[in-house]
């Protein structure tokens, strides 16, 4: 295993007011990963983001990005670190070229007109590149923030909210930019509350709330761990029991007898294997059924029910 | 110590690129201020004047009106660029780059000090459109005219960081620089003053300033160059060590 592109240790961050934004956050980071940092608003990912990034000073804790201590080689680290920050923040009365060019001279980089054309054609704003960025929309002003990112050419990209109070189409756009840089082979650490997102995009998801980590894993692993297949059978006739034949199934009676509700086998398919074996078990009894409903649990499944069971601990 | 020229030069470019942006604002405005108590106090009061101290009272006033128009416009200029991305957020951008408290000073308050200076250049210009002067030593009055651009710069930068309104961020070039300049000695000499009021306006520590411009332009002053020099060295380094302690603790810019 390579070493951590970013390596979290007991982080730790309490706000003036006492308000325990980060509880001794461990996580690190593969090099060339998508991770999605999923979790409720307020759970502390722009927090962390703002940890690494300097925005933030940590109670406790250390953080090492490509092997340098944050704490004392912050420039060398901050030099490789690129964030697109959730809020649209940014000039707007600069045009988006001078912007971007600010942004790359900034990091300490010489000033490269091909590199920040070629940045800007592959967000789409090429054309508004001498528009001053208060004339334009939402999402381009999203694409400015990241040409502003990008134009230090960063090897860990955080991207806070990227798709935040962007529509449906641009977000699929946003999603195909960001997958265009991963297979650049930038390392990318998104936040988000749509699980949608982190579903379609990350390799692997961390859970955070109440500013803990509260499981991290890779994504298919994670379904398969805490995925199920549930299927819903309509009866013809109602049951009064389960019959011996399906009992041994992982099924229960709803709907005053009308309904078989089936929940087992684990994201990696299993579950609609034993469906079918549940249906020939229920010809084979005689039990008519008027229609099937089978469905994978999604990731949000997943996450409702890792914070159901949290606030049932708590 | 690292010191990254190109983010230095990054943000002196935008702080540059915004005057010019502004030009009206931060330019033709004080230039006009100054032309008027030219036209008003230097050519028709300052015509029935008796000499200052063997200068002409239109020329006496100069070094006072351009140190007024100086300190507001250097202050106020590097508070608001400071202030500026604090309030939109962008300020984020600065904060997560590879910069530290010396790449960050060197853009701002040398972009300061750049309009401080081309200020000065103009208002010197318009003033000999409406009376007659020379500069005694015009090398040193360009030195000391950078000195207290530096000064207020910085001093304008702690304003730009401590404030947290428009209001805050307004109120100290109004309430207490523009009054200390006008009571420094502008209009006369401190040493004309009745007693105990000469003494009383030596507590003014912007007397020392116009005191210290004046004798680069005139060779006469109200108290010795070398304090005038002295004080805005002095304050040049505790407004460097100020910002040096909140860059340490990150006071209002990291949480």
């Amino acid at each position: 295993m390579h070493e951590p592109v970013l390596s979290i240790r007991g982080l730790t961050k309490t706000y003036r007011g006492g308000t325990r934004a980060l509880d001794n956050v461990d996580l690190d980071i593969r090099k060339g990963e998508i991770f999605a940092l999923l979790g409720p608003n307020g759970a502390g990912k722009t927090t962390l983001i703002g940890a690494v990034c300097g925005l933030v000073r940590p109670t406790g804790g250390t953080i090492a990005a490509f092997g340098h201590d944050l704490a004392r080689d912050w420039r060398a680290a901050r030099a490789r670190i690129g964030l697109v920050p959730q809020e649209l923040s940014t000039d707007m009365f600069e045009t988006v070229r001078r912007a971007v060019t600010y942004s790359q001279g900034l990091f300490g980089k010489r000033h490269d007109p091909a590199r920040i054309e070629e940045i800007l054609r592959g967000l789409s704003l090429w054309d508004k590149r001498d528009t001053q960025i208060r004339a334009l929309s939402g999402g381009m002003k999203r694409r400015v923030l990241i040409a502003k990112a990008l134009a230090h050419e960063p090897e860990l990209l955080f991207l806070d909210e990227p798709t935040a109070g962007v529509d449906v189409e641009l977000r699929k756009g946003m999603w195909d930019q960001i997958a265009a840089l991963k297979e650049r082979g930038v390392t990318i650490i998104l936040t988000t509350h749509y699980i949608e997102e982190a579903e379609e995009m990350a390799d692997r998801v961390g859970i955070i709330r109440g500013g803990r980590i509260l499981m991290v894993d890779e994504k298919h692993a994670m379904m398969e761990r805490l995925g199920t297949t549930e299927a819903v059978i309509d009866l013809s006739e109602p049951l009064a029991a389960l019959p011996p034949a399906i009992a041994a199934f992982p099924v229960e009676l709803a709907g005053e007898g009308m309904r078989l509700v089936y929940r087992g086998g684990s994201g990696a398919g299993g579950g609609a294997a034993e469906v079918a074996r549940l249906t020939q078990a229920l010809t084979r009894t005689g039990i008519a059924y008027t229609s099937l409903d089978i469905h994978d649990s999604s990731l949000e499944d997943i996450f409702v029910g890792l914070l159901g069971a949290q606030e049932v601990s708590a | 110590m690292h010191f990254n020229l190109r983010s230095a030069y990054a943000i002196y470019r935008r702080e540059m690129a915004r005057a010019f942006r502004t030009a009206f604002q931060s330019i033709l405005s004080p230039v006009l201020t100054t032309s008027l108590y030219f036209v008003v106090f230097g050519s028709v009061i300052g015509a029935r004047m008796e000499p200052v101290g063997g200068v002409p009272y239109g020329a006496f006033i100069i070094p006072g009106l351009l140190m007024l128009t100086l300190l507001g416009e250097t202050t106020s200029n590097a508070s608001f660029g400071i202030y500026m991305p604090r309030f939109t957020g962008t300020i984020y951008e600065l904060l997560s780059a590879p910069v530290g408290v010396a790449e960050t000073l060197a853009g701002f308050v040398g972009a300061a000090m750049t309009k401080g200076l081309i200020l000065a250049a103009i208002i010197l210009a318009t003033a000999r459109l409406f009376v007659d002067y020379e500069i005694a030593h015009p090398l040193f009055a360009a030195v000391y005219i950078m000195l207290v651009a530096a000064s207020f710069a910085l001093f304008g930068f702690i304003l730009g960081i401590w404030a947290d309104s428009f209001e805050k961020l307004g109120i100290i070039p109004l309430l207490i620089l523009t009054p200390l300049t006008f009571l420094g000695g502008t209009f006369y000499s401190i040493r004309d003053l009745p007693a105990p009021w000469d003494a009383i306006a030596l507590a003014n520590p912007i007397a020392f300033l116009v005191s210290g411009l004046r004798w680069t332009f005139y060779d006469t002053a109200d108290v010795p160059i070398a304090l005038s020099l002295g004080l805005t060295l002095g304050f040049l380094a505790l407004c460097t060590v100020v910002i040096a302690v909140i860059f340490r603790t990150g006071w209002r810019l990291r949480e």
